[in-house]
């Protein structure tokens, strides 16, 4: 039914040897991720026991600030805490208590392990076990951890809904799951097209509101929207769920791909398929061409980032006509990317981990024409020559499904457009 | 524990990389989680450098714990020196490496390497952005500068500028070209620019200019008492600061040379006809205490206004700026604590805030006019022109970045005249501005933007901040209504003095035990405000 699709080639990615990298990381950790799961998660709190650095980074990475009231906040650590872990507990027990008196909107409260809080061995499941007694039946408390020295940028996700697996209540029903924090906009108009194939009952993990947490049990067939959910997909599969393997719903033939894995779970017709997907796949072609033309033949390079990068490596080489040079990821889960590393033909270098220095000796070797990267590498590299898109857009910005594939193909095409547009050299 | 949401300062490493960034030939080995690299946009990104900060960061991990970090950081530093082959090195933890205690000054001496290698320990639990850097600078300063025979010609170090500074690179330029028209020479500007090198050649100066006494204060110290070096205690910032501060380096040096003061527009601007407007416009002041304390006496002296409150975020300069709110009558807010600052700022009603970024924000929020005096710093700091604020042009600058927010001159007799008129009218704003907050419609009751007290409050302290948004309570305990009449007459008042009105016009009728607000009502209060 994808017959409009290109060939999957001879050889993918899947048993290219992996470049494991052990040095210098140059990525965010975990906590990162509050800043658009708080916004997903409409009565949910979260709250990092941390340090002075962990607020600094949310505030940082929230683009500065997001003076809008935010749902998260940091309880720094004093000395006096590190002193006495009892009192540490106690201190917790009335900041929280205090903090959900004046919020009385709040329906989850996450406590969010940090380096401090780990190394310190400040035990967050004990906190939040005693704090969800205390604080039934109005909110739950739960806890994950989102430092650096467990999680990696786009891990905190994943660590979060882990976390919120194991309390889902429990269903005989068949029905499909979608897992990943998406904006609103872009799971609506998932959430559509799955109604148009009829494809149904279809619940999201998270949910916009504590109230709508779906349910999960053995009929239970989960999708990922978001790569990087490896621990998530574990749970799942450990409360009996089943995962449908499919490349991730980026550009047209994610999309389709995507969706076609999840039709033929629920026995959708090839007719209806064709019938539902024609017309957002047209547009998503036409769009993608649009943006296309400015991509074809450029060579790209991916620091590891978010764990969008062997998706979007395929999305960019498959329908776009990049070619890849090095797709560096922070961490490879087979299960979860591996359809992806079978449509990536062979050839770019796939790297797992990071040695920043060195990965910048290839990168500049290999003078790619884009480079993906996090923003402390951003302009130091735009100011040695080398055209880059910031990483962090790509999970702050609508970009999955037919109707954002245009879009997603832009933000990759806009560097190097303004570099062809602009005529003034820098004086440095 | 403190429960925060946004900070004025950062941990007291990053402090040390404004250090670090700012300097050449110097590399910075920070033992610290992957996260932690975080901090190196801020450097990227808001003041757009072209090169990554020389920070090596070891971004050890928990499986590293307990099995060996510090070998971590030993190859980590050597790979380092190897790479960047940097004069100097500065060597610490970040708040994680610090409860895992690897000691990485005690690691780093016992590897040999050929340069000097410094160790800072800057408590993470205690201390803050500012305090690292000054630390810093005064330990890097302490290694590598030497008593030594002084320069033939009159010259001066300019201290305390840094990498992430509010307006350090153009500040630097106004007080060398100060300088310069006095004769006396710049030996050396540091941190920012120097390298180690430069560090070691500080002792050539005759006297040092302490520019920013919250990262170079320990330095100056130092200096004066191991290098016999004097150093400037005004910070020029403002026409009679400035002045003052040139007295003093007559006074030090015994050049009695003065700068040329022909571009020095402010007073002029100041004291021309259409700038009395500005008389009597109450402003609130709050920033790091360098900037405050300048900004104080601008705003009074130089610009006639009424400062009816002002404050600062770092603790370390509580004192002067207690004695500074004493001078002007006015209670001092010593706090980093941004919900008691938007408290403080609701409550003072001022006409305008002086303020941070974060002021800026609040002050969006709430419909008061801000301009930006002091870090923390935000992208728009860094503009592409000249801006200093140092000097006479750094007063010209402030002059214009003071007034830029305000409603100007006859504008404001206009708006009042006019204030029906559909294209003219009072919602529109300042017609300069081109894009605005929408103001929140005071006389409606601030529906449209929540207010403070619809938020939640995290600081420390239960606040029992008075909240000048809820309605004044009658002498009979009901709430004061506002008639219709009232209501609409009120409407009719220009926004930026709205506010002030209809909190003036709820307590005057409070006062009195008046329920209901008429439009006599009003216009009493306004008769007994009345100045
Ligand atoms: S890496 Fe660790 S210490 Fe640093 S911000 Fe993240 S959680 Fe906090
Ligand atoms: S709009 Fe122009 S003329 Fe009117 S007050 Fe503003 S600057 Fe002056």
């Amino acid at each position: 039914m994808t017959d409009q699709t290109p060939m999957p080639p001879e050889r993918g990615c899947r048993a290219t040897p992996v470049l494991k990298e052990r040095g210098q990381h140059e990525v965010f950790c975990g906590l990162t991720g509050i800043i658009w799961l708080h916004r997903k998660m409409q009565d949910a709190f979260f709250l990092v026991v941390g340090s002075r650095t962990c607020a600094h980074l949310l505030q940082s990475a929230a683009g500065v600030m997001i003076f809008a009231e935010p749902r998260f906040g940091t309880a720094i650590l004093e000395e006096k805490d590190l002193a006495g872990l009892a009192d540490a507990n106690e201190e917790l027990d009335r900041e929280v208590a205090r903090l959900l008196s004046r919020r009385p909107d709040i329906r989850q409260l996450f406590l969010v392990g940090s380096c401090p809080s780990e190394v310190i061995k400040l035990d967050l499941a004990r906190a939040a076990e005693r704090l969800s007694a205390i604080h039934a039946p109005n909110v739950r408390v739960l806890n994950y951890s989102g430092s650096g020295i467990e999680t990696t940028f786009t891990q905190g996700e994943d660590a979060c809904l882990a976390a919120m697996v194991p309390v889902l209540p429990e269903t005989q029903e068949k029905e499909l799951l979608l897992v990943g924090a998406l904006p609103d906009v872009v799971e609506d108009q998932a959430l559509s097209l799955l109604e148009q194939l009829g494809i149904g009952p279809v619940r999201c993990l998270p949910a916009r509101r504590a109230a709508d947490d779906p349910a999960v049990g053995p009929n239970t067939v989960f999708a990922l929207t978001q790569p990087f959910l490896g621990d998530t997909h574990a749970a799942l599969i450990r409360r009996g769920a089943r995962h449908i393997a499919a490349p991730f719903p980026f550009g047209e033939e994610g999309t389709t791909a995507w969706l076609a894995a999840v039709a033929a779970e629920f026995g959708v017709s090839a007719e209806r398929f064709e019938a539902v997907t024609a017309a957002p796949r047209a547009r998503a072609r036409k769009a993608i061409a649009a943006q296309a033309a400015e991509l074809q033949g450029k060579r790209i390079f991916f620091f590891p980032d978010s764990q969008l990068e062997i998706p979007l490596a395929r999305f960019l080489t498959r329908e776009c006509g990049m070619e890849a040079v090095e797709v560096g990821a922070p961490f490879i889960h087979q299960a979860v990317v591996g359809p992806d590393l079978d449509l990536l033909a062979e050839g770019p270098v796939i790297a797992e981990g990071q040695d920043v220095d060195r990965q910048l000796d290839r990168c500049r070797a290999a003078r790619p024409d884009l480079t993906v990267c996090g923003l402390g590498l951003a302009n130091p590299l735009e100011a040695e020559g080398l055209a880059t898109k910031w990483a962090i857009e790509l999970v702050f910005t609508p970009v999955h499904f037919y109707e954002q594939a245009g879009d997603l193909a832009g933000l990759f095409s806009r560097p190097l457009r303004r570099r062809a547009i602009l005529n003034v050299e820098a004086a440095e | 524990m403190k429960l925060t949401v946004w900070t004025y300062e950062g941990p007291p490493h990053v402090g040390a990389m404004r250090v670090a960034t700012g300097m050449k030939g110097l590399h910075y080995v920070l033992h610290a989680p992957q996260g932690d690299t975080y901090a190196d946009l801020l450097f990227t990104m808001i003041e757009r450098r072209n090169h990554r900060p020389p920070v090596t960061y070891t971004t050890f991990q928990a499986r590293d714990l307990g099995a060996d970090t510090a070998h971590l950081f030993k190859d980590a530093a050597q790979e380092a020196y190897e790479r960047f082959r940097p004069q100097a090195m500065i060597v610490g933890a970040s708040c994680t490496a610090e409860l895992i205690q690897d000691d990485p000054g005690g690691l780093a001496e016992t590897m040999g390497l050929p340069i000097p290698v410094i160790p800072l320990e800057l408590p993470s639990y205690q201390r803050k952005e500012n305090f690292g850097a000054d630390e810093t600078f005064f330990q890097i300063v302490r290694a590598l500068a030497q008593p030594m025979d002084r320069t033939t010609g009159i010259s001066a170090n300019l201290i305390g500028p840094t990498a992430l500074g509010f307006r350090h690179r153009d500040d630097i330029e106004e007080v060398t070209r100060l300088l310069g028209q006095m004769g006396i020479a710049v030996n050396v500007v540091a941190p920012m620019n120097a390298a180690p090198a430069d560090i070691a050649r500080m002792g050539a100066a005759h006297f040092n200019v302490l520019m920013y006494p919250e990262t170079a204060e320990t330095a100056a110290r130092w200096c004066e008492k191991t290098l016999g070096q004097p150093y400037t205690k005004t910070v020029p910032i403002g026409v009679g600061a400035t002045r003052d501060f040139i007295a003093e380096v007559q006074a030090i040096t015994g050049i009695d040379r003065a700068p040329d003061e022909s571009r020095l527009r402010f007073p002029w601007w100041s004291a021309s006809v259409d700038s009395t407007y500005l008389t009597g416009k109450r402003v609130f002041l709050f920033g790091d205490a360098t900037h405050v304390r300048a900004a104080a006496r601008i705003a009074r002296d130089e610009m006639g206004f009424e400062v009816v409150r002002l404050g600062c975020y770092n603790r370390e300069f509580a004192r002067p700026i207690r004695a500074l709110a004493k001078e002007f009558g006015v209670e001092a807010l010593i706090t980093d604590d941004y919900l008691e600052v938007e408290a403080a700022i609701e409550a003072a009603a001022p006409e305008m805030i002086l303020g941070t970024q974060m002021e800026r924000h609040i002050g969006k929020r709430l419909g008061i006019p801000c301009a930006v005096i002091s870090a923390p710093v935000h992208v728009q700091d860094f503009p592409a022109r000249y801006s200093p604020q140092m000097g006479f042009e750094g007063a010209n600058v402030i002059f214009d970045t003071w007034v830029h927010p305000l409603v100007m001159g006859l504008e404001e007799h206009l708006l009042t005249m006019f204030r029906e008129d559909f294209e003219f009218h009072d919602a529109a704003g300042a017609s300069h501005h081109g894009a605005k907050a929408v103001l929140r419609d005071i006389a409606a009751g601030g529906q449209d933007d929540p207010s403070p007290k619809d938020r939640p409050e995290f600081s420390q302290k239960t606040r029992e901040v008075p909240m000048p948004e809820a309605p004044h309570m009658a002498k009979d305990g009901g709430a004061v209504i506002w008639l219709a009449d009232a209501e609409k007459e009120l409407r009719k008042i220009p926004f930026f003095v709205r506010g002030k009105a209809k909190r003036n016009t709820e307590k005057f009728a409070a006062e009195r035990g008046v329920a209901e607000i008429s439009i006599d009502t009003l216009y009493e209060a306004k008769a007994h405000y009345a100045r």
